[in-house]
């Protein structure tokens, strides 16, 4: 048989097995997508407390909310911004991977990538896109809820279509770009045999870069310039970018730009991951018995 | 110490002498660790953040070994001696300080394709196999990652359930097995590939009897039949009696015996360990004051003895007594081993302490 062909068999037995693994807890899953959607449920109130405090007074019982802006965004823009945020992370988040990647160096569990005739990282993408696949079907339902309830936050309606294109590019970058960030982080266990406060750090920094707390034109521009910065990071794309391309905060060629951006961040994280895994196996001394 | 390395005439059951490279080639080995030192205590700790103490640990040191096609060779050694570090040596999981390895014509540690598709490797006290999912769909992932066709799969498949009698368990998750079953079906993954050269690192480690039996039979079985060359390391000498022709013991990183395992015995133990059974109790009182008793136990009494004196014992006591029957038989295996690790041990120590640039040891 053609190596390509067995390869992509070897993939799709692969990503088989990893579905059926994830329908094991099915349970737990239905819990944790539900779960997902309490912390936005909190800052809708905690925004709807701060609109209604800079506000005319009266205006905030009005069908469209209260009447300021705050960079921009409206009430219903703030609500909607959150929930598109958490699609965009849905892509994005990779629960685990760093720690399993860790874990399984340091476990010595590794070893049967560098024994079996079988690429790491392309198991590692296989399994991930089966469990988000698997997440997907089973949140459609939950998400279609929540979106059906909140529909009126939308103020501005359903995009066009060029732009909804962009903002579905923009989620499988993001989803590209986490996978290949995380699997980086992860890698550096090689070095460090503990990536604990690493993981702690990259999650400190996408919580507040990455637009997952408040969009990012809430970041300051002086005295430092942090919302400046910020666009030179690749956080912004795991969760900012696709809801601000959604909302129409990004338009034009400057929608394309960041496209480009990300992509280029992903291809940084591709190649950066795949230097690591080589040199860090050289390195590997066998921990673990 | 060690056969000799490179191609060598190879006598063939059938007596016919023929000419062949050896499957595993290992010359001058090496491999050295370097492993953090910490002191006790907080201050030690403290102090560890900025600056530390490595030592360096020699787990292989210079080690020449040819193994030709189709032997079973096992490897014997105290903990730490080396032994997983040459099956890792081996299976390209770590690379070498220096030397040189050849197994079927590749390097190890170039982790080709075409080689990996070529041996396996099974650790005792690691699983490969899915978790939460059936071994069966474990073992369909591995038919695709070594390619093995369908057919060839499917009917290695069912000949290794049915030897091993697990095929009932197959669609049952792996984590509801029990440790020997799970062995069972890791040995399997493990073969499906039809290796040539199979690493075995402890692979009846915690089983009970049976298990243990159960997979000493099948080893012995599949090597008759496919000829495959085995390397294995085991704590049990149980294990290696039954598979193994050929014994290599490395202590200190270092190959310290390389032949049969009665060549073992009779190197290192002087010793025979004789049981008679007397007709008269009278004289089991006259013989209590033996040296090297071990045990007395009416009307039996087993002593031990050194092997130039059997003879020269025996007879003393024949002139005196009558004996109603009379065993002579080799220490135990594991004493004998046991002697072995000892003297290797104290050997390693003594040429440790005349080094001066040895690695200073703790």
């Amino acid at each position: 048989m053609l190596p390509v062909f067995e390869k992509a068999l070897t993939w799709w037995t692969f990503f088989k097995i990893s579905i059926n693994e994830r329908l094991v807890y099915r349970g737990d899953f239905i819990i944790g997508t539900l779960m997902r959607f309490l912390p936005t449920l909190t800052q809708i109130f905690l925004w709807w407390a701060i609109y209604d405090a800079i506000s005319t007074p009266g205006t905030a019982d009005s069908a469209t909310g209260p009447d300021q802006d705050i960079q921009g965004y409206r009430y219903g823009d703030m609500v909607a911004y959150y929930l598109m945020v958490t699609i965009a992370r849905a892509f994005s988040s990779m629960p685990g991977l760093t720690s399993g990647i860790a874990n399984q160096i340091r476990s010595g569990e590794i070893k049967k990538f560098l024994i079996q005739p079988v690429d790491m990282q392309a198991c590692l993408l296989m399994q991930r896109i089966a469990h988000k696949l698997v997440y997907y079907l089973i949140a459609a339902l939950p998400f279609a809820l929540v979106f059906w309830l909140c529909g009126d936050f939308f103020i501005d309606g359903w995009p066009d279509g060029e732009t909804l294109t962009v903002f579905f590019t923009s989620l499988i970058l993001a989803f590209a770009l986490g996978f290949y960030l995380e699997c980086t982080i992860g890698l550096v266990g090689f070095w460090f045999l503990e990536v604990t406060s690493l993981t702690f750090i990259y999650m400190l920094m996408n919580f507040l870069l990455s637009g997952h707390m408040f969009p990012l034109e809430l970041l300051p521009e002086s005295p430092v310039n942090i919302r400046g910065i910020v666009e030179f990071l690749p956080f912004k794309y795991l969760a900012y970018f696709p809801a601000a391309v959604f909302l129409g905060k990004v338009q034009g060629a400057a929608m394309y730009w960041g496209l480009l951006t990300e992509a280029v961040w992903v291809l940084f994280f591709i190649v950066t991951s795949r230097v690591l895994w080589s040199r860090g196996v050289k390195r590997y001394s066998g921990f673990g018995g | 110490m060690g056969f000799p390395v490179g191609p060598r005439l190879l006598v063939h059951t059938s007596g016919i002498y023929t000419l062949e490279m050896p499957v595993i080639e290992i010359k001058n080995l090496v491999k050295t660790y370097r492993v953090y030192q910490k002191n006790e205590g907080l201050a030690a700790s403290i102090t560890g953040l900025f600056k530390r103490d490595y030592r360096s640990v020699e787990a292989v040191k210079n080690i020449d070994l040819a193994v030709e096609e189709g032997e079973f060779v096992a490897f014997l050694g105290p903990n730490g001696a080396g032994k997983t570090t040459t099956l890792k040596l081996l299976s390209g999981v770590i690379n070498p300080d220096s030397g040189t390895c050849n197994v079927m014509g590749f390097t190890p540690w170039e982790r080709r394709n075409e080689y990996r598709r070529r041996f396996a490797l099974v650790m005792g006290q690691k699983n490969q196999l899915w978790w939460d999912l059936p071994a069966a769909e474990s073992f369909r992932l591995n038919q695709h990652i070594y390619c093995v066709p369908a057919d060839r799969f499917n009917s290695t498949k069912d000949e290794l359930c049915d030897l091993l009698d697990v095929t009932r368990l197959l669609n049952q998750p792996v984590r509801e097995l029990s440790l020997g079953e799970r062995m069972k079906m890791e040995l399997i993954a493990a073969l499906l590939h039809q290796p040539d050269v199979l690493f075995l690192d402890e692979p009846t480690i915690g089983l009970d009897v049976v298990a243990q039996h159960k997979i000493q039979e099948f080893l012995k079985y599949y090597q008759q039949q496919r000829k495959t060359t085995i390397l294995l390391t085991s704590h049990y000498m149980k294990d290696i009696e039954a598979l193994c022709k050929r014994v290599v013991v490395i202590a200190g990183g270092e190959i310290y015996h390389d032949g049969s395992l009665d060549g073992i015995v009779d190197q290192f133990s002087g010793d025979k360990i004789v049981t008679l059974h007397l007709s008269d109790s009278s004289s089991i009182n006259d013989l209590r004051n033996l040296p090297n008793v071990i045990k007395v136990e009416e009307p039996k009494i087993k002593f031990r003895v050194s092997r130039d004196h059997v003879g020269e014992v025996l007879a003393e006591i024949f002139k005196a007594h009558s004996v109603d029957d009379i065993v002579v038989e080799d220490p135990p295996l594991e004493e004998v081993i046991s002697n072995v690790f000892s003297a290797a041990e104290r050997q390693n120590y003594s040429s440790q302490n005349h080094s001066s640039d040895g690695a200073a040891r703790v």
